[in-house]
């Protein structure tokens, strides 16, 4: 299986969405590099809405992951409540 | 550890890039000035395309219009992408007020069965005619040498996207997001007689093969007829028959035109006056256009405001033609 | 009124698909000329999966949000005086070849996806790749921004536009980018949108961005990731046009599999300018080129290439040979512009002790066999006042347009060498990859401005060096080249610092 991955630009709300992908891919992968956050995980990674608004105790927008998204691998699925990126095999 | 910095030593060595030094002289310049004068490439081109073998990239023959140097225009708004989305997000960040407060107040509902059933005839269907404004002004875009001229057209394409999406949401804020609104608009954009001179025209600018005569098409002559009489005189229509809750739901497209329009008026005014060769070219370009667009809208006009509502339209582009000398 | 909900896909459709119609005042064929000569059959535009859907409003509020951000940094970096903050000046180097060399790049894929933003017949289609045109030019007008404050500190910024338009190793660049631009609209697609965007700007953009924080460029960084926010757009848009344009037709696949092929050889070859500044230009070390090219390519374009292959999609063509060059290619391309750095508008340098000890631990299998004894024996030349510039022009490869300087992966001491005919003349390439473009478009290849060839016909300012570097490319000769050592960059730095200058030090060392 291959793995999907995110990295995000190391800052304040980019804690919280680690935070929050952590606890929804619990089996995910979490490495730091200098300004950068990259987590990885086998097959498929989510970020879950509710997850991160829970993180940061306030309304957050699925479109509001790219002001802090740097790269991804996976085929992307985005709804109003979801972001999620998987290989099929 | 402390750095001891002799300030003396701190002086920069230039005020800025050559680009701008040649253009400006030697003194610091504005970040309009740096990313958009003179960052176009113009010479050594390595393939010619083989959509258009007769032609290079960057060509300046994709015009009939001859300048010098494109390079002396100038946006009065000073847009470069970080001042063009930061405008864009103030008036955004109103209108979507403005949408929230129409729909929590229920004015849809409010207004007569008349006033809505005529905004969704008159006023929705011009979503697609944006989606041709879009396409014309990508093509501009595409086409030109000058980033400082090309950005322009960049910038009125995607605004003529948003504002497509924008009459769309008042076609389902009116609704009331059962889509039957966009349905019918759709219809009358393809059958409605009122609507098809404006289909004819659009149809007829995106094959248009010339950039600035397209420009001249859509952006001086379409969208001054349409603009006043959509968004001035219809909007006075609907008022008085008591829709004017709508003033609310179209002030982002009155505030975008007079912002677009001081972009428009320098580019045209700047290239006419260049020569005589471009004034009678682009003479030709608006006495043809305007004759057909007159007689394309003058239908639309009738049903939207009135039998006389296209000469006064027309009045309005005269008036500003009028300001450049055409 | 009670309003139904509506959800993201739905409104999507409706605000953007939904407001094209069909044509019947005009031909669809008039609108959109440009949709049939590259053999591409579309049988369905509406089967377009949107791969983001985001409406303008949102684009402009988020967009404006990351401006905002953007110049704060910037402006405090350029009140502060924050070029002194970088690890040293040597390091700058790395900036002045990205403004010159790939800032213009993102000028032209703004020009290009606004010619298919307009070209492609399928609305969907057309307003992603619009999205991107204008996030390209937003990319080269904040690299601007951000470099215009070192350009008042440092030489060899200050002429990146015109220099584009002319200097021999810009021209890689450049043709790489006019090479997609004169493509037909699908070609483009799969040019950039995929094998660039997909498979190798991480290559760029990450590692690299990564290694500029790490050595204390804030300025830099920020409009790296901060681009890097687009490009996971820009990513998801150029998967989407393989997948479709594999899903319309099975003609498509031969087409779409043989511009992977050229065009991610055209991008590796491209790259190994971005190998050199990460293993040569970084003082502080992230990682390896090698190691980059490990997660980035292999790891991560291998997984990519698993997934299509269901559509039938292998990998590239000559990846095999990208792979093995992945431990030789950096070294490769810092000696090249070593040997040529009195024609260069950035300054090279040879690397300290500690530095090649650090490329020989990253590069064990080749760094003391091929590379460590060369560069130890120039550094011995320059100690003793004799540094190494190579004084004849090099030959060029007629495709990827660098010098012809790659070894042969199976004996790498040996120059790596291909030739074709064509209408009577005879061309060079470095490499099977650059030869197999050549061959199969010719008629294309040839009209190549090889800047090499253009000195020798006399188009550049004359026949002197100082015509060509000083006159026509307007690279102030003593400054904006030559060695590090010695330059006036270095002497303000360490004047900055109260730093002794290198020669001394050298002397010391000696």
């Amino acid at each position: 299986m291959s793995k999907a991955f995110i990295a995000l630009q190391d800052n304040e709300e980019s804690h919280y969405i680690v935070e929050a992908i952590e606890q929804d891919n619990p089996t995910a992968t979490v490495i730091y590099q200098p300004a950068m956050i990259r987590i990885e995980n086998e097959g498929r990674l989510v970020i879950n809405r509710a997850t991160v608004e829970e993180k940061m105790g306030r309304d957050w927008e699925i479109p509001a992951l790219h002001v802090n998204l740097i790269t991804l691998g996976g085929n992307v699925d985005e709804d109003d409540d979801q972001f999620s990126l998987t290989w099929k095999q | 550890m402390s750095i001891e910095i002799k300030t003396a030593t701190l002086e920069p060595i230039r005020h800025t890039f050559e680009h701008t030094k040649r253009r400006f002289g030697d003194k610091p310049a504005s970040r309009y000035q740096e990313a958009s004068y003179d960052i176009a490439p113009e010479q050594n081109f390595h393939y010619r395309p083989f959509w258009q073998p007769d032609k290079e990239l960057f060509d300046k023959s994709r015009t009939a219009v001859v300048m010098e140097d494109w390079n002396v225009h100038k946006d009065p708004r000073q847009y470069y992408y970080g001042t063009y989305v930061q405008a864009r997000a103030k008036l955004q960040e109103i209108t979507e007020s403005n949408y929230a407060f129409f729909e929590k107040r229920g004015s849809a509902g409010r207004m007569s069965e008349a006033v809505r059933a005529k905004i969704i005839r008159c006023l929705v269907p011009l979503r697609h005619a944006e989606l041709g404004a879009n396409m014309n002004n990508m093509f501009a875009f595409s086409n030109g040498t000058a980033t400082v001229v090309n950005q322009g057209f960049l910038y009125n394409a995607m605004d003529r996207l948003g504002i497509a999406q924008y009459l769309s949401r008042i076609g389902l804020l009116l609704d009331g997001n059962s889509t039957e609104s966009l349905t019918l608009a759709k219809e009358y954009w393809m059958t409605d007689p009122a609507w098809q001179g404006l289909r004819r025209y659009i149809e007829n600018v995106l094959c248009v093969k010339d950039w600035f005569e397209v420009f001249i098409a859509q952006d001086v002559v379409l969208d001054t007829l349409l603009y006043d009489l959509i968004y001035r005189q219809f909007d006075d229509a609907i008022t008085e028959q008591g829709g004017s809750d709508l003033a609310m739901l179209i002030e982002f497209m009155q505030e975008w035109h007079k912002d677009s329009s001081r972009w428009v008026d320098a580019t045209l005014k700047t290239t006419v006056e260049e020569s005589d060769h471009n004034r009678t070219t682009i003479k030709r370009w608006v006495d043809d256009w305007r004759e057909k667009a007159v007689a394309d809208l003058a239908p639309l006009a009738d049903i939207a405001v009135g039998d006389t509502a296209m000469a006064a339209s027309l009045d309005v582009l005269n008036q500003r033609l009028a300001k450049v000398g055409l | 009124m009670s309003n139904r909900k509506i959800n993201m896909k739905e409104k999507y459709r409706l605000l953007t698909r939904d407001l094209d119609w069909e044509y019947s005042y005009r031909d669809y064929k008039e609108v959109f000329p440009q949709q049939e000569f590259e053999g591409i059959k579309i049988t369905d535009w509406s089967k377009w999966e949107d791969p983001f859907r985001l409406t303008m409003d949102a684009y402009w509020k988020y967009q404006a949000e990351k401006e905002k951000k953007l110049y704060a940094i910037l402006d405090a970096f350029s009140q502060n005086n924050s070029q002194l903050n970088v690890t040293d000046a040597r390091y700058v180097n790395a900036i002045k070849l990205f403004l010159t060399g790939i800032s213009p790049g993102e000028h032209q894929a703004a020009m290009g996806f606004g010619q298919v933003g307009r070209q492609l017949g399928g609305v969907g289609a057309r307003v992603a790749c619009q999205m991107q045109a204008i996030d390209e030019l937003r990319h080269v007008q904040t690299q601007i921004h951000a470099m215009s404050h070192y350009n008042k500190f440092f030489d060899g910024f200050q002429d990146f536009s015109h220099m584009h338009d002319r200097v021999w190793y810009l021209s890689v660049s450049k043709s790489f980018f006019d090479d997609a631009r004169t493509a037909g609209p699908f070609e483009y697609m799969v040019a950039i949108g995929f094998s660039f965007e997909y498979v190798l700007t991480n290559l760029l953009f990450v590692p690299f961005m990564s290694g500029a924080a790490y050595n204390g460029d804030m300025a830099t960084v920020t409009f790296g990731f901060s681009a890097q926010s687009d490009e996971a757009r820009h990513m998801t848009l150029g998967l989407e046009i393989i997948k479709f344009l594999l899903e319309q037709h099975p003609d498509n696949l031969p087409i779409v599999q043989r511009w992977i092929n050229k065009w991610f050889w055209r991008g590796t070859r491209m790259l190994s300018l971005v190998a050199m500044m990460m293993d040569y230009m970084l003082p502080n070390k992230v990682m390896s080129w090698q190691e980059a090219w490990e997660v980035y390519f292999e790891e991560a374009g291998g997984s990519l290439f698993k997934d299509l292959a269901r559509y039938g999609i292998e990998m590239p063509d000559y990846a095999q040979t990208a792979i093995a060059e992945k431990e030789h290619i950096s070294h490769q391309v810092w000696s090249m512009f070593y040997n040529y750095g009195h024609a260069t508008a950035f300054h090279t340098w040879m690397p300290t002790e500690k530095e090649m000890d650090w490329l020989s631990e990253k590069y064990p299998n080749t760094f003391d066999k091929y590379y460590r004894p060369r560069f130890e024996k120039w550094r011995e030349m320059e100690a003793a006042g004799e540094r190494f510039y190579n004084p004849t022009l090099p030959m060029l490869c007629q495709t990827c347009q660098i010098p012809m300087g790659f070894t042969d992966m199976e004996d790498p001491t040996s120059i790596f060498y291909r030739q074709s005919e064509y209408d009577g003349e005879r061309y060079n390439f470095c490499s099977d990859g650059c030869k197999d473009i050549f061959d199969h478009e010719p008629e294309k290849y040839v009209q190549a401005w090889l800047p090499v060839h253009q000195i020798y016909q006399g188009n550049c300012g004359g026949p002197s060096m100082e015509d060509v570097l000083g006159n026509y490319y307007k690279i102030n000769l003593g400054v904006d080249n030559m060695d590090f050592h010695g330059s006036p960059d270095e002497e303000r730095w360490n004047i900055w610092h109260n730093l002794q200058p290198a020669e001394d030090k050298l002397k010391q060392a000696s």
